[in-house]
């Protein structure tokens, strides 16, 4: 164990700064507001209404739905395939963040914006470019997988593998490389400096990561259904069918519920796998990175199989964006700037991309403000046992909205924010703020692994040496978490521009985003608008893609200040 | 001290930013006295100006707001009842009529413009006639790929029976009921042909005769389908009546798909004041002129149904490629209503077990 002997985990015998609770309070104050008022109200008040009965509480409800075969293989069935798409994320994931963020080669930062690319694609349109390659006669026809759990699988493990290899490897680039080096001098085998000393010191990120992976999963809806020709449906599926089709709030509102408690057991998990939280020696990335050498070869060759996994669906989208009636070329990129055949849409597509571009800058800035303000707060280690509880179940309520479906938050939304001072129900503004809260715990999430992994002392010496708390939340804290906060804001505009489900019941017809006119193209009948929809989903992920290497440029270049 | 000022100052930034965020928005539309907001579906729209000639003649502005398609935007207005969307609401169609009606979400108002040539499109009396305008129709039919059956030397299919014989084994896809509002239509159109006791048979004929199922409408066209736009190897889709004329290729007069019109569900879609609006006038005014042969006219080019008003035209092409079915299938939405649930479940159970 020889890495422990740099760690930390006593709280330390210095007075904390006096104000110290007050702070948490206040910092803690805005997001808990935030959630509160834009997702705990809403939700709360759609679960009531399902089970209020004539005035009174009937909660007859969850002995029937809960007892019916089909709700309990549903639970069953979102559980496994979350829990199976985590586990087979994080396996893949890590490989691909070692090579990303821990060795140094030519075009790494694109490679790192690349992997992004994958997440902000509509699920439609993947859920068409995968079921284009997996169905009989298509390029994979012969592995039999259309409408398998196994399809399910790809997709998912496709959205999602970008959540791990980003948020492990903001964690992994700043650590510091000489305590495996020594383990190594010291004699331990490279299996047991990974088990010993590299896994401890990066285990927040994972389970970070895993959680949200397990999240996103749970809740996906779209390509749940696509590829699993509906026959897997999950407790997501139904609260949408429950709502939306036969408004039976009240199976809604125990299927909400139940949805609730898995989350908030998961979260539980996750929080206890977290944790002790360990203090870590970074470094600027420059000095932990290294080249390439013969050791890397298996994560080097799992990078190179999984981003050729990645690339088929992408590839085939857009080969088929570039194919037109009058054979290969750009027409259909050109029509992005009509409103499409036949009038097909409101306005032109690059006026939605406009639309989206706004929208996402928006939901960066209020996810950036909420999350920084909740990570520097739960980063804290107060000393009152209470407080530190307390502190985990604010984490905890933050990752909250992930984990719920966007038909009971949208509904919601519909019968809450009628009534001054939140009277926002038709209002622009609602769009980026449910783009936020989806992107809130993928900030928080990349932030706080970092800032927890200060050595408390380093904060405590700057006080004792006579710093005033700004200057320490300044030159350290911020200081060391700076890099995360930015790899934070470009993940949260992946979100925000890809986001749909929210985005779609909120958007005016007249101020669509991308995804929407996507969604709108690949719903009408005709070649050219099925290739004007692919050509604006290349669009959307080229210009995802393109601000992602803008921040990581970005990034580096503002690596001087260390 | 000043850590703690730290704090209060960022709390006060994120407060400020988001408020005056909030400042840039329009807030409640329906304060304003000479705005009409229409609650509408997803596929909204209408030619550059139709709208802002509505405004020149009425004086009031419409604000179009979209609150998704079939079920969604119904069960929207029935959960918003007690403060309503907007002033008037249009894309309730024939299958969830009914349960508009009956939740009261609608004030009485059809269009005084309705004659007797608009007859067949009217709801039964009491049962929505006196709240519903209708406003379009459309059919969903089997859609069939001409090429592939000449050049596979079989002959297409005519009626709902013809799929379940053994030539036609594996060329049927269709979106789900359950997951798909033409899904749903298909289904429909089955119950209406072989009765409320039959049509869990004639499924089970389907499911055995290799009908794939597909979750939505897109992936069943684009990905399954074997027409000239589509990747799959499947010559017979459930789509709309109107789906064909998209697929004619410039300059071309040859129909390269068509639609079976034996084998249709008609959706018609109507048009209501929503119960509680401050602007009832204005609203009956909109309900007007969605009737109007003005947006009548427009309806087809723009969202590719057809006009209900006897008097609109349609655009050319639009006779040629895009058919309608003269004994499409029907069921009282009232009946639609009571079952839905039911023969959804019913339909899962068979169809997707």
């Amino acid at each position: 164990m020889g890495g422990d002997r740099h760690t930390v985990t006593a709280p330390a015998r210095v007075r904390p700064a006096p104000g110290t609770i007050l702070a948490i309070v206040l910092g803690a104050g805005l997001p808990l507001a935030f959630v509160g008022v834009f997702f705990a109200w809403p939700v709360g008040a759609m679960v009531l209404r399902g089970l209020v009965e004539n005035g009174a509480l009937d909660l007859g409800g969850f002995g029937e739905v809960l007892g019916r075969p089909r709700t309990l293989r549903l639970i069953g069935l979102t559980v496994g395939q979350a829990a199976l798409a985590s586990v087979i994320c994080v396996v893949l994931g890590l490989p691909i963040a070692h090579v990303l963020y821990r060795l140094r080669f030519r075009g790494q930062r694109m490679l790192r914006a690349l992997i992004v690319l994958p997440f902000v694609l509509p699920t439609v349109v993947v859920g068409v470019a995968f079921r284009t390659l997996l169905r009989k006669g298509g390029l994979l026809g012969p592995l039999e997988l259309d409408g398998t759990f196994a399809a399910i699988m790809l997709a998912l493990v496709f959205f999602n593998i970008a959540v791990v290899v980003r948020t492990v490897g903001s964690t992994w680039e700043g650590l510091d490389s000489r305590q495996e080096e020594a383990a190594r001098v010291l004699g331990a085998s490279p299996q047991r400096v990974w088990w010993t000393v590299t896994v401890p010191r990066l285990a927040p990120a994972i389970v970070s990561a895993a959680s949200i992976v397990f999240l996103f999963c749970s809740t996906a809806f779209g390509v749940v259904l696509v590829l699993g020709g509906t026959r897997f449906g999950t407790i997501e599926t139904e609260i949408y069918l429950l709502t939306t089709q036969f408004l039976d709030l009240r199976g809604a509102s125990v299927l909400s519920i139940t949805q609730l408690v898995v989350v908030v057991a998961v979260l539980l998990v996750a929080a206890r796998a977290r944790g002790r939280r360990t203090a870590q020696r970074r470094v600027a990335a420059a000095q932990s990175s290294r080249r390439p050498r013969r050791g890397d070869a298996p994560a080097i060759l799992v990078t190179l199989l999984v981003a050729a996994f990645l690339a088929l669906p992408i590839v085939a989208l857009v080969a088929r964006s570039l194919r037109t009636a009058d054979g290969w070329g750009i027409g259909n990129y050109l029509a992005l700037g009509g409103t499409g055949s036949r009038n097909a849409l409101v306005v032109p597509v690059w006026a939605a991309l406009g639309n989206s571009l706004a929208i996402a800058v928006q939901a960066t800035a209020i996810a950036l403000l909420i999350g920084l303000a909740a990570s520097l707060v739960i980063s804290r280690r107060p000393r009152s046992p209470g407080l530190r509880r307390a502190l985990t179940g604010f984490d905890g309520a933050l990752m909250l909205p992930l984990g719920v479906s966007a038909v009971t938050v949208g509904f919601g939304f519909l019968i809450t924010l009628n009534q001054p001072p939140f009277d926002l129900r038709s209002s622009p503004i609602l769009i980026p703020i449910a783009q936020a809260l989806v992107a809130l715990p993928l900030v928080v999430r990349t932030i706080l692994p970092v800032l927890t992994g200060i050595d408390s002392r380093m904060r405590e010496s700057a006080a004792v040496l006579g710093s005033p708390p700004w200057r320490v939340l300044r030159d350290v804290d911020l200081a060391i978490g700076w890099r995360p906060v930015v790899a934070a804001s470009g993940f949260a505009f992946a979100v925000a521009l890809g986001e749909f489900g929210a985005t779609s019941f909120l958007s005016r017809p007249d101020r669509p985003t991308l995804p929407v006119v996507i969604f709108r193209l690949i719903g009408l009948p005709g070649g050219d608008n099925l290739g004007m929809a692919l050509a604006a989903s290349v669009v959307l992920a080229a210009v995802t893609v393109g601000v992602i290497a803008l921040v990581e440029r970005l990034r580096v270049g503002t690596m001087g200040a260390f | 001290m000043q850590k703690r000022n730290t704090i209060i100052g960022l709390t006060l930034a994120s407060a400020l930013a988001i408020g005056l965020a909030g400042c840039g928005s329009t807030g409640s539309v329906s304060d304003d006295a000479q705005k009409l907001v229409l609650i509408t579906h997803d596929s909204f729209n209408l030619s550059d100006g139709v709208l802002a000639e509505f405004s020149k003649q009425t004086g009031y502005e419409v604000e179009v707001q979209a609150a998704g398609d079939g079920g969604e935007l119904v069960n929207k207005l029935v959960l918003t009842k007690d403060s309503p969307l907007g002033d008037v609401v249009f894309g309730i169609d024939n299958t969830f009529a009914s349960l508009a009606v009956n939740e009261g979400v609608l004030e009485d108002y059809a269009s005084k413009d309705l004659t007797a040539a608009e007859e067949q499109y009217l709801l039964p009396a009491g049962s929505g006639r006196e709240q519903l305008t209708p406003i379009d129709n459309g059919d969903v039919c089997i859609n069939v790929d001409h090429e592939w059956f000449a050049d596979a030397g079989i002959e297409e299919p005519v009626t709902l029976d013809d799929l379940v014989k053994p030539e036609y084994k594996d060329l049927l896809v269709a979106p789900a009921a359950n997951s798909s509002s033409p899904g749903l239509a298909f289904l429909l159109a089955t119950v209406a042909a072989y009765g409320d006791d039959g049509w869990q048979d004639y499924w089970q004929q389907l499911v055995d005769n290799g009908v794939k199922i597909d979750a939505g409408w897109s992936d069943a066209y684009y990905v399954d389908f074997s027409g000239p736009s589509s990747e799959g190897d499947r010559p017979l889709v459930v789509s709309y009546a109107s789906s064909p004329p998209f697929e004619v290729p410039e300059g071309s007069s040859v129909a390269p798909t068509g639609a079976l019109l034996d084998t249709c569900f008609r959706q018609t879609e109507y048009a209501g004041v929503i119960a509680g609006t401050e602007h009832e006038e204005g609203a009956q005014k909109l309900v007007d002129f969605l009737f109007s042969v003005e947006v009548q006219n427009d309806i087809p080019e723009s969202m590719y149904v057809f006009p209900v008003n006897a008097l609109a035209t349609l655009p050319e092409g639009w006779s040629d490629y895009a058919r309608v079915a003269e004994n499409p299938y029907v069921i009282e939405p009232a009946e639609i209503d009571e079952n839905r649930k039911q023969w959804i479940s019913e339909w899962a159970a068979i169809a997707t077990p």
